[in-house]
């Protein structure tokens, strides 16, 4: 039987850009979460710096949780037009909280439960418009409990450096909002009661680009080289901000095609380098990603997924550069790319591609999108201690020959000024020690060396993870940034003949991946893209054909009433 | 002494006999030598073309990387380890044309690099098209007609963008070639060496002769550091000044800018990442 979650709470901001909703979006989940509540939150904005509309999801829950449900519990718009693109969203059900201003005529007829707060009234009470946000923020405080000294202490923190002024007048905000919170509901206005818990009090708040970036940190990433792009563009402030702390080298290149060339040169000479970037910025350094396949250069990419083709919806969010990565770059040499589909597979996929990057001196594609970078949840015992700065590195002797034949095809990796040897490194096909040849043997033994690496590769694959009974008869099969939201549509299904696999490692696949797809029933694969890109890779490497295709491609995450139904009405 | 340069294995060059490239090779190593460099700490980093070839005939470290490409690479080199020796070489189809972007930021960036650019006016590797320098009228097999478009002027430009040492040489003259790539070298910041290097089988028109006829040694009443002199010298077209023409200094280097070499100057290679840092950046994320 069906049953979603009732002690659940979907909030919905929406707002103009320049109101200040990813403040807001921060102080609230870091509120909720102090005061002992799983939080989710995902942001959703357009491609433009004012005006428009952005909104946020903040999810409220008694279990971890990481999906945008289609439902909204309250909808509080922050201006007038707020309500436009959430028509089908809003039911009767939805409680539209907010300013009369900014709610629209159709939903006043009575038929909509609504709780009227001037806020925007009384942020100009406080100094202005600009106070909304922290009104809002105290309101919810005190809708949902929250203690008045943690909200007090957290915005007196988050404004300390604002100035006393401020602080006084933001304090003076989450006040007088939470005041109004507290005694907000009618009569028959109830919201759901939501269990707390001490534990997740201590937990992180960690969104994608957090998870990304300190696991890069923990891979022992010493330089990164990019050209901003959104949606990748997180990453490299997030990198930006703590390289003075970790001694890392952060330059903004003059395009893709320098930055990925900088991270080759950085890794020759002993650096540990990485890119971020989206679709039409890898487009611009896959001449430098066969590089680093000829020269056998270990290379990081971060590739964040926006849809295309070309500009496309630069905000928002998709799955269909899969193939772009599989198969880009000249010439035949091996990679390896990671997809992560939770907060802690990002950090440990993260400091995982460093690793094997180093190791098989192979690129490494981290391959994440708008959706999982732009989320936000609560992330309990993540083990942050280890770090991967094992370095592969040699020191080498007079006699040394960068590309030495090996069993492995793997040979160590010396770099200039570390030893007696010299390091020699050619684009066009070289032998042993460096040099260019066009011997026919040569060169046959040296493409049979480079793709030799990837049974190594293949040794080390990580398995799909299976949510879900064994005795499964039907599977959903999914990659990446649709974890959360499948797992969470199988707990609401309550199937037993239902499970999940999820690849957060997309190639190479699993040896048991065929074995693990091929026995079930009916095969449903699940990607936020419009041409089922992973049901063709698994199709090539094991020839198993999937039954069905959930896709989506209109630039928004799967939905979790979305998935529930597609498959509802699939089984 | 040069010899400590010469490779250690047979070679076989790729260059055409009498080829300028011979004569920039050996100005090289023997500026190299006499600057008392030592190969293990020297990286000479390519693009592709003919002139690219050349730490192919060098004993040292090289990465001969992509065609327009060796400037970010040689960047980073210098920024993961900044106590390696790095010089960039290329054909000037390779610095000027593919790789003209990346020559204008790098002269920004103000790396402790050093460029040569082995100028023949014409693309060699890929069997005589027309180049950047190209003159006006220059017929090739794509060019049918001539080059219609004005030659770019890559002294000019870098002075423009107050690159910290602008200098000319000319194939044909080995020892001031090399005493103007010693002075390149040994400069603190980015050093661009424009070459003049007869081609003598795609170029017809700029020959050993055409160069002896066409240039000029800037003398001692230069001075290097007045930029609009600099300036003025570097545009001239009816003759071509040789030798150091501009030199901008107290320019930061890129690498002194990092803020990874402030308080630390152990390069990349030597550091760790400790497993307390990641925790206390982590422990900021609980609220
Ligand atoms: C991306 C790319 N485009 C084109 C080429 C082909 N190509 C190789 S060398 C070259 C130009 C060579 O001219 P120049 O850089 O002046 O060097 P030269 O051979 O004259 O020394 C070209 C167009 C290439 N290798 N890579
Ligand atoms: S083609 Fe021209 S530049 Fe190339 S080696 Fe021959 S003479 Fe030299």
């Amino acid at each position: 039987m069906k049953t979603y979650a009732k002690d659940d709470l979907s909030i919905v901001l929406s707002a103009e850009a320049g109101q200040g909703l990813q403040t807001l979006e921060q102080l609230m989940t870091r509120v909720f979460k102090l005061s002992g509540y799983h939080v989710y939150s995902y942001s959703e904005f357009m491609s433009r710096i004012r005006g428009g509309n952005n909104s946020t999801q903040i999810r409220i829950s008694a279990r971890m949780i990481s999906s945008c449900p289609r439902r909204i519990d309250i909808f509080v718009p922050l201006h007038t037009g707020a309500m436009e693109r959430f028509h089908d969203r809003i039911t009767p059900e939805t409680i539209i909280l907010g300013d009369p201003a900014f709610i629209e005529r159709r939903y006043t007829d009575g038929g909509y439960p609504i709780v009227a707060v001037p806020i925007a009234g009384l942020a100009r009470e406080i100094g202005g418009e600009i106070y909304m946000s922290v009104i809002l923020l105290g309101l919810f405080s005190g809708l949902l409990g929250v203690e008045l000294t943690l909200l007090e202490n957290l915005v007196r923190q988050f404004f300390s450096r604002a100035g006393e002024e401020r602080t006084r007048k933001n304090i003076e905000a989450a006040r007088k909002g939470y005041a109004s919170g507290m005694h907000l509901l009618k009569p028959g206005q109830v919201l759901p009661v939501i269990e707390r818990s001490e534990a997740v009090k201590n937990d992180l708040l960690l969104n994608g680009i957090d998870a990304i970036g300190t696991g890069c940190l923990a891979g022992g990433c010493t330089f990164v080289s990019s050209y901003p792009m959104s949606p990748s563009t997180g990453v490299l402030v997030f990198l930006a901000k703590n390289a003075s702390e970790f001694g890392l080298v952060v330059e903004q290149a003059e395009d893709e095609i320098s930055a990925a060339n900088m991270a080759l040169g950085s890794w020759y000479a002993g650096g540990r380098a990485m890119v971020t970037t989206s679709g039409g910025g890898f487009a611009l350094m896959v001449e430098a990603l066969s590089l680093a396949g000829c020269i056998e250069s270990p290379l990081v990419v971060h590739v964040a997924q926006r849809p295309g083709p070309a500009t496309g919806l630069p905000t928002r969010t998709e799955q269909a550069d899969l193939e772009h990565v599989l198969y880009s770059g000249h010439g035949e040499f091996p990679r390896l790319v990671l997809a992560p589909g939770s907060i802690e597979e990002g950090f440990t996929l993260s400091r995982h591609a460093f690793h094997m990057a180093d190791k098989y001196q192979v690129p490494v594609i981290i391959l994440t999108d708008q959706h999982y970078l732009e989320s936000t949840c609560t992330v309990g015992g993540l083990d942050v201690s280890a770090t991967s700065s094992e370095s592969f590195i040699v020191e080498t002797d007079a006699a040394y020959r960068r590309y030495l034949f090996t069993e492995s095809g793997v040979s160590p990796r010396g770099i200039p000024g570390f030893g007696r040897g010299l390091v020699c490194v050619d684009s066009d096909e070289h032998d042993e020690a460096g040099f260019i040849t066009e011997d026919s043997r040569t060169r046959t033994a040296m493409v049979e060396k480079r793709l030799q690496k990837l049974r190594g590769l293949e040794k080390e694959c990580i398995e799909p993870t299976l949510t879900g009974g064994e005795d499964y008869r039907h599977l959903v099969v999914g990659w990446g940034s649709t974890a959360g939201v499948v797992r969470e549509a199988l707990s609401v299904l309550g199937r037993n003949d239902l499970s999940f696999l999820h690849f957060s490692q997309v190639y190479p696949l699993h040896p048991n991946a065929a074995s693990l797809i091929g026995r079930a029933q009916k095969k449903i694969v699940i990607e936020n893209n419009a041409t089922s890109q992973f049901a063709r890779l698994v199709r090539m490497h094991t020839g198993i054909a999937f039954d069905a295709a959930i896709l989506k491609f209109d630039g928004w995450p799967f939905l979790l009433e979305e998935v529930v139904e597609r498959l509802e009405a699939l089984l | 002494m040069a010899e400590r340069f010469d490779p250690d294995h047979p070679i076989d060059i790729a260059w055409c006999p009498g080829c300028g490239n011979y004569h920039i090779l050996a100005a090289l190593k023997s500026a190299l030598a006499e600057l008392g460099k030592d190969p293990e700490s020297l990286v000479i980093v390519s693009g592709i073309g003919q002139a690219a070839k050349t730490p192919q005939y060098v004993r040292t470290n090289f990465f001969n990387g992509l065609h327009g490409r060796s400037l970010p690479v040689a960047t980073a080199i210098k920024a993961t380890n900044p106590g390696l020796t790095v010089i960039a070489e290329s054909g000037d189809g390779c610095m000027y044309g593919e790789g003209g972007n990346h020559l204008l930021h790098a002269v920004r960036r103000n790396p402790d690099i050093t460029v040569l650019v082995h100028n023949n006016m014409v693309y060699g590797l890929t069997k005589g098209q027309a180049s950047p320098t190209s003159m006006r009228g220059f017929t090739t097999p794509v060019q049918v007609s001539g080059v219609c478009v004005e030659p770019m002027n890559p002294l000019a430009m870098a002075i423009g963008l107050s690159a910290s040492f602008v200098a000319r040489a000319f194939a044909g003259d080995i020892e001031q070639t090399r005493e103007i790539m010693k002075q390149a070298i040994t400069h603190k910041g980015f050093a661009l060496v424009d070459i003049f290097q007869p081609c003598v089988s795609f170029n017809r028109v700029n020959t050993y002769q055409w160069y002896k006829e066409h240039c000029f040694y800037l003398d001692g009443s230069h001075d290097p550091a007045d930029r609009d002199a600099a300036f003025r010298v570097a545009s001239r077209t009816d003759s071509y000044a040789l030798g150091v023409l501009s030199i901008v200094s107290g320019i930061p280097t890129f690498e002194e800018c990092l803020d990874a070499y402030r308080g630390d100057t152990r390069p990349l290679h030597e550091r760790r990442v400790s497993s307390g840092k990641i925790e206390k950046l982590m422990d900021d994320k609980r609220g």
